[in-house]
């Protein structure tokens, strides 16, 4: 086991280099440096700017330097936990993320236990009771369900509250609480707000599981071994919870890896529209003002997130399923 | 394989192509089918929007901004039925709480007419022709999902908005497949480093959630860019990602099939490398990519909505249905005026029938499946 997690952690290395080099095109993509638009907005202020001092600017920051050398002065900052200034804000970027960032955690990880904690029954329902028609009714939904794409479901329930109820379902705080320090009543409140993105987010996978998870299930209950346990007499509940489901949500376990970068891309479009204080917005409004040490620091933890996601996945999968500690992984 | 005793219908079965039996099969799948046909209705739409759509995506009607959805009227006022008409619509301002609202004047009738003269469009940018397929004569107007903030219709917009969309997700798929086969088609043909390279590549690009990768590039066109140019620059940026699936698909087929005897066959005859794969393999799994294709455009289509809606996609004048969304961003807005929020139908049906259709095919090509 020890050897396997070294082996998978030693992986893990050249794709998070992999991820810093895109991140950091993507902050140099648009014309120009961030000068540029520093300049541009003490231009349009009515300020002057010293040619002077914006060249001693460059060579502090420094802009003329070849591209591999800012590329590794970058780098070797974001291991230091420096991750550069951002302008709009005109705060160092380290102190606008941290609290979007672990907001964002803490929505992914509460959407990934709802899906599974609303898929594994229906899943198994529908495959234990095949063309029921409950079966039926959940299958069309999980069709529109997986149809639907998140950003517009959270559109017209936010109207539908809003002209019909009158309630205002965006945020993730009450407002008295929005700038309050992190108390407990605090924490509460953040529960009652976090269920409607939690629910917009997980529809569409909780259709995509139930799918799969009813697939996998119908195939083993036609598997000899069931036959054997249910001519031994076993109870019909007992017999199904405890063979053919454990094999059948063994997929839920191997693709978090790919579930992750979706959910975070999920919650990052439905927290604009719900206007949540996740990463989402902060993100767009950067990229809009081309802000793009905050975008690109953004861009970069939210891919690093995936990859701890798809490592801790690995490990769970290696725990339950000894043949991956041993053998090389095949296919995912 | 003739025997006297087999049966025309049999004859038939054992004779039929591939192609055929797979129709056969895919056939009997309901669901597939209402997919197909509504794909063919949406891309028909699409080709015909100029003439199928009661007006131009532009033009702009002062006197009905934000005109809610007209009343079509089946009863004349003597209570009898006639032929479908609309009443006569008016802006009425309130200068007390500063709004404007439409509303409806008794008296003149329009009816409902087909091939009725009105805007004068370029078919195609080609054909000048003023005939839209049905609409009211001037200065009447017929407003199937009201109206927006200039007075546009949202049902002609929607239908013009089909067409962007749906190219776009035809175009950037047809990008990924190209992408996604030759990379895929190398990874798994020829192994090696050269698979080692390609499937790390791949590995990184999908640890990235799609989303924000997807505004990070799209934010970085200069915003003086004309909008076609943005337009070829979403498609790029959409297949970017999107042909990693189609790569691995690739790759997964072509590694089991390159150890079958007729590809050992056809290098005994000295065909080259490029000949084995696009001659001999690649026909061999060509339903299982038509398949992933069908299932990737939705994807597309809904990442260009999403990246339109958030304002950093598509811009106006081009107008897909993610743009049209773009009016609907504000809650406030929507609450006042829902049928803004109309074109979202058009989105989950059209991701929805391709889905469908995709489902049917996967399940019409396995020679497995019953």
């Amino acid at each position: 086991m020890l050897a396997y997690l070294i082996r998978r952690i030693m992986i893990m290395i050249p794709t998070l280099i992999a991820i810093s080099i895109i991140s950091f095109t993507i902050i140099q993509l648009p014309p120009g440096d961030f000068l540029t638009t520093y300049v541009a907005q003490l231009s349009a202020s009515g300020e002057t700017v010293d040619q002077a001092e914006l060249e001693s600017l460059r060579t502090r920051f420094g802009l003329d330097q070849p591209m591999y050398i800012q590329y590794l002065k970058w780098a070797w900052n974001f291991i230091h936990g420096d991750f550069g200034h951002s302008f709009e804000w005109n705060k160092p970027v380290s102190e606008l993320i941290g609290e979007r960032l672990s907001l964002t955690v803490v929505i992914s990880v509460c959407t990934l236990l709802f899906t599974w904690a609303v898929s594994i029954p229906i899943g198994i329902y529908s495959a234990v009771r095949q063309y029921s028609w409950l079966d039926y009714i959940l299958t069309v939904l999980g069709f529109i369900g997986l149809a639907t794409p998140n950003f517009l479901l959270a559109l017209v329930l936010l109207w539908v509250s809003y002209a019909y109820f009158g309630l205002s379902i965006g945020g993730l705080f009450s407002p008295h609480f929005a700038d309050a320090p992190w108390s407990f009543a605090k924490v509460i409140d953040l529960m009652e707000h976090l269920w409607v993105p939690v629910i917009i987010v997980g529809l569409a996978h909780t259709a995509k599981f139930i799918r799969i998870i009813r697939g996998n299930l119908l195939d083993e209950l036609r598997k000899p071994y069931v036959v054997t346990a249910r001519a031994k007499g076993l109870s019909e509940t007992r017999l199904i919870l405890k063979y053919p489901v454990r094999v059948a949500i063994n997929p839920l376990v191997s693709t978090i890896g790919w579930t992750l970068p979706e959910l975070i891309s999920g919650i990052a479009i439905t927290a604009v529209v719900l206007n949540l204080p996740t990463t989402g917005p902060l993100l767009l409004s950067a990229l809009m003002s081309q802000d793009m040490q905050l975008a690109g620091t953004f861009i970069m933890f939210l891919s690093c997130l995936t990859v701890i996601g798809t490592l801790v996945s690995d490990i769970l999968l290696a725990w339950v399923d000894p043949r991956i500690r041993f053998g090389a992984r095949e296919g995912l | 394989m003739k025997e006297d005793h087999t049966s025309e219908r049999q004859l038939k079965y054992l004779n039929a192509s591939t192609r055929r039996l797979i129709w056969w099969r895919y056939r009997k799948h309901t669901l597939a089918m209402i997919g197909l046909v509504s794909i063919c209705g949406m891309y028909f739409t699409a080709v015909f929007c100029e003439f199928l759509a009661p007006y131009n995506k532009d033009t702009i009607h002062l006197e009905a901004i934000y005109s809610p959805i007209s009343k079509i009227y089946l009863f004349d006022k003597d209570n009898k039925l006639c032929w479908p008409f609309v009443r006569q619509c008016r802006l009425e301002l309130d200068l007390e709480h500063y709004k404007a609202t439409v509303i409806e004047v008794s008296g003149t009738h329009f009816p409902i007419k087909f091939l009725v003269k009105g805007d004068p469009y370029h078919f195609w940018g080609e054909w000048k022709w003023d005939r839209h397929l049905f609409g009211v004569e001037k200065p009447g107007t017929l407003f199937l999902f009201g109206a927006d903030r200039m007075g546009r219709d949202v049902f002609s917009r929607c239908l013009y908005g089909t067409r962007i969309s749906l190219s776009i997700g035809m175009i950037g798929v047809l990008m990924s497949l190209l992408l996604g086969v030759t990379l895929g088609g190398v990874s798994g043909y020829f192994g090696g480093w050269s698979d080692g390279i390609i499937q790390r590549i791949i590995e990184t690009i999908r640890c990235f959630p799609s989303i924000p990768l997807w505004m990070g590039l799209s934010a970085a066109m200069p915003p003086h860019w004309p909008a076609l140019k943005v337009y070829f620059a979403i498609t790029i940026i959409l297949s970017l990602v999107g042909w990693t699936d189609l790569a691995r698909m690739v790759r997964g087929k072509l590694m089991s099939l390159r150890e079958e005897e007729f590809v050992l066959a056809a290098k005994f005859i000295g065909a080259s490398d490029a000949r084995i794969i696009f001659k001999h393999l690649l026909p061999s799994f060509m339903s299982h990519i038509i398949v992933s294709v069908t299932l990737a455009i939705p994807g597309m289509i809904l990442a260009e909505t999403a990246l339109s809606f958030l304002g950093i996609g598509l811009r106006p004048p081009i107008t897909s249905l993610g743009v049209l969304l773009k009016e609907a961003q504000n809650v406030t807005t929507v609450a006042l005026y829902p049928w803004l929020l109309l074109p979202v139908f058009f989105v989950i049906i059209i991701v929805l029938s391709f889905n469908f259709v995709g489902d049917g095919l996967r399940d019409a090509v396995d020679p497995y499946s019953r």
